[in-house]
């Protein structure tokens, strides 16, 4: 399937949960309304015309009025590749996890939160995975600001 | 594997500064006896933070950082992130600096395979697969040496071209080598890959279904280790693969069940001839040309965001580069194939004995480099 079409299949099945899509771009993308991305990734693991087995990158991305949650998605059967996106406030963000649908997003997930402060309800592991478990603040939001020492060490 | 615990159950920590951990990392076993009833990996302690760093750095000064994820397979990493901007900004190389590219990411997937299993061969206790793998690695290092003035981190790879094309007569060098080269990997066979101890200690130890590899997101060889036949060179071209011939090796099984140890280390060994067969057929396509033809003077990619994703000898390296019209990358995501790979070795390791979990962790081929950026 092209990105036309899995853009208006999700459409299709999610009506007004898909906030907007831009298949049209480089990397086509659909915005989902968070509370719904667990359905949406369930849908589009086990549908048939679909099939996107393979979580290719789990990310956050910062635009200083809100923080994004990006899911690069590929099928290996029918090689098409489509990204979700989730919208989040940059304050409090939370969004429900995927690690039923694809194991690999433990790991992932744990990195955004390490990184963007984005708690993943429902995870079953949710600590800082790269940097140490006492770690202040989230190192790639744009307003983070590198501490001086790490118990009392230069950094 | 069906175990019967005790219920005393000791916590060992293996590593971070271990032989075998291949790096920087700590493994958290939780042993009860010889029985390993969970592997807990702790990774980080490489962590530099190179996202965060890349984003105070213009497009092209982001190739030297990328380099240092995978020390071992450097050429791979900036091939790449180079891509990935070039995909961005619309820009096609000519044909000279397609094959060039081919060729130095072939001869960094030899050398990285070389590494894998030279020191696969170290950890299970065989010593001298790793002195003639490191002998024949040393003369594809003599190759970059020779192209880019480096060993080990090139710089090789820019947007838009390379930073220098070959010095004349480089070619035969390569075919030498590779006629020297070829009938070493049947002895390498010989001693290792065929050995009854190697075979006894890999073989059947860390299965790795199909289906929880794709589940774990594992690509390259360790994917194809499962049985799962999928290359991206092969399933999503780049660079012109597709005009090449070479198979994509998947295991098979043959010593026990699929997906073992033994399969994956053996995909590996399969693959560096596959990947001389590509370094002839590029070196004979080579015609002349300009390899900065296509170098913009400005590197400044539209609005946008791409994702880009190449086989790097350690599996799928994706970029994910968000864009805002600036000199530098609003963001920039990096799709690690050992990260993921990591995050199924819990799975593989429960229920193994302690020294299957060298053998597991070994057989996966991890650069910490990569994992902790």
């Amino acid at each position: 399937m092209n990105a036309q079409e899995i853009a208006a299949l999700l459409s299709e099945q999610f009506g007004d949960r898909i906030l907007e899509s831009k298949p049209e771009e480089l990397n086509p993308w659909s915005a989902v309304d968070p509370s719904s991305i667990l359905d949406v990734c369930r849908f589009i693991r086990s549908d048939s015309r679909l099939e996107m087995d393979h979580l290719e990158l789990l990310g956050g991305v910062d635009y200083e009025d809100r923080i994004e949650v990006v899911y690069v998605v590929y099928s290996m059967k029918h090689h098409h590749r489509y990204t979700l996106k989730c919208l989040l406030p940059r304050e409090d963000p939370h969004v429900s996890t995927v690690e039923s649908v694809w194991s690999v997003a433990n790991w992932h997930e744990r990195e955004a939160f390490d990184m963007f402060g984005v708690l993943f309800d429902g995870h079953s592991d949710m600590r800082r995975i790269l940097c140490p478990d006492d770690w202040e603040g989230y190192p790639l939001r744009k307003d983070y600001k590198a501490p001086e020492s790490y118990r009392d060490m230069p950094v | 594997m069906e175990v019967n615990y005790s219920g005393d159950i000791m916590t060992l920590n293996m590593g971070p500064q271990h032989p075998s951990t291949h790096g920087v990392l700590r493994l958290e076993l939780k042993t009860d006896g010889e029985i390993v009833a969970d592997a807990i990996p702790h990774i980080g302690y490489l962590h530099r933070c190179f996202e965060k760093h890349v984003e105070n750095v213009d497009y092209a000064g982001v190739v030297p950082f990328t380099d240092r994820m995978d020390y071992c397979a450097a050429m791979n990493m900036e091939l790449g992130y180079v891509l990935a901007v070039e995909k961005l900004m619309g820009i096609e190389v000519n044909e000279r600096t397609r094959y060039l590219r081919i060729i130095m990411a072939e001869l960094g997937r030899i050398a990285s395979h070389l590494i894998a299993a030279g020191t696969y061969g170290n950890d299970i206790g065989s010593f001298t697969p790793f002195l003639w793998c490191f002998r024949d690695r040393e003369d594809i290092l003599d190759f970059f040496e020779e192209t880019c003035g480096a060993r080990l981190l090139y710089n090789y790879n820019c947007i838009g071209g390379l930073t220098q094309d070959i010095k004349p007569g480089l070619e035969d060098k390569i075919l030498k080598f590779l006629d020297r080269f070829e009938p070493e990997v049947d002895n390498l066979n010989r001693l290792l890959s065929d050995n009854f101890i190697f075979i006894k200690r890999t073989a059947d130890v860390g299965i790795l279904s199909p289906e929880k590899a794709i589940s774990y997101g594992v690509t390259g060889p360790n994917l194809r280790g499962s049985g799962v036949r999928f290359d991206v060179r092969k399933d999503e071209p780049y660079l012109g693969y597709e005009e090449f011939d070479f198979d994509v090796q998947v295991g098979k099984g043959e010593h026990g069940r699929l997906g073992s140890c033994w399969d994956r280390y053996m995909v590996r060994i399969r693959e560096v001839l596959e990947s001389c067969k590509i370094v002839r057929q590029a070196i004979a396509k080579l015609s002349p040309g300009d390899v900065r033809e296509n170098v913009p003077k400005r590197i400044k990619p539209p609005k946008g965001e791409v994702y880009m994703r190449t086989e790097c000898p350690r599996g799928e390296l994706g970029y994910y580069i968000v864009s805002d019209g600036s000199p530098k990358p609003y963001r920039l995501k990096v799709k690690s194939p050992c990260f993921t790979v990591m995050s199924a070795f819990r799975d593989m390791c429960k229920g193994t004995m302690i020294a299957d979990v060298i053998s597991i962790l070994g057989s996966i081929d991890i650069v910490l480099g990569e994992i902790d950026r």
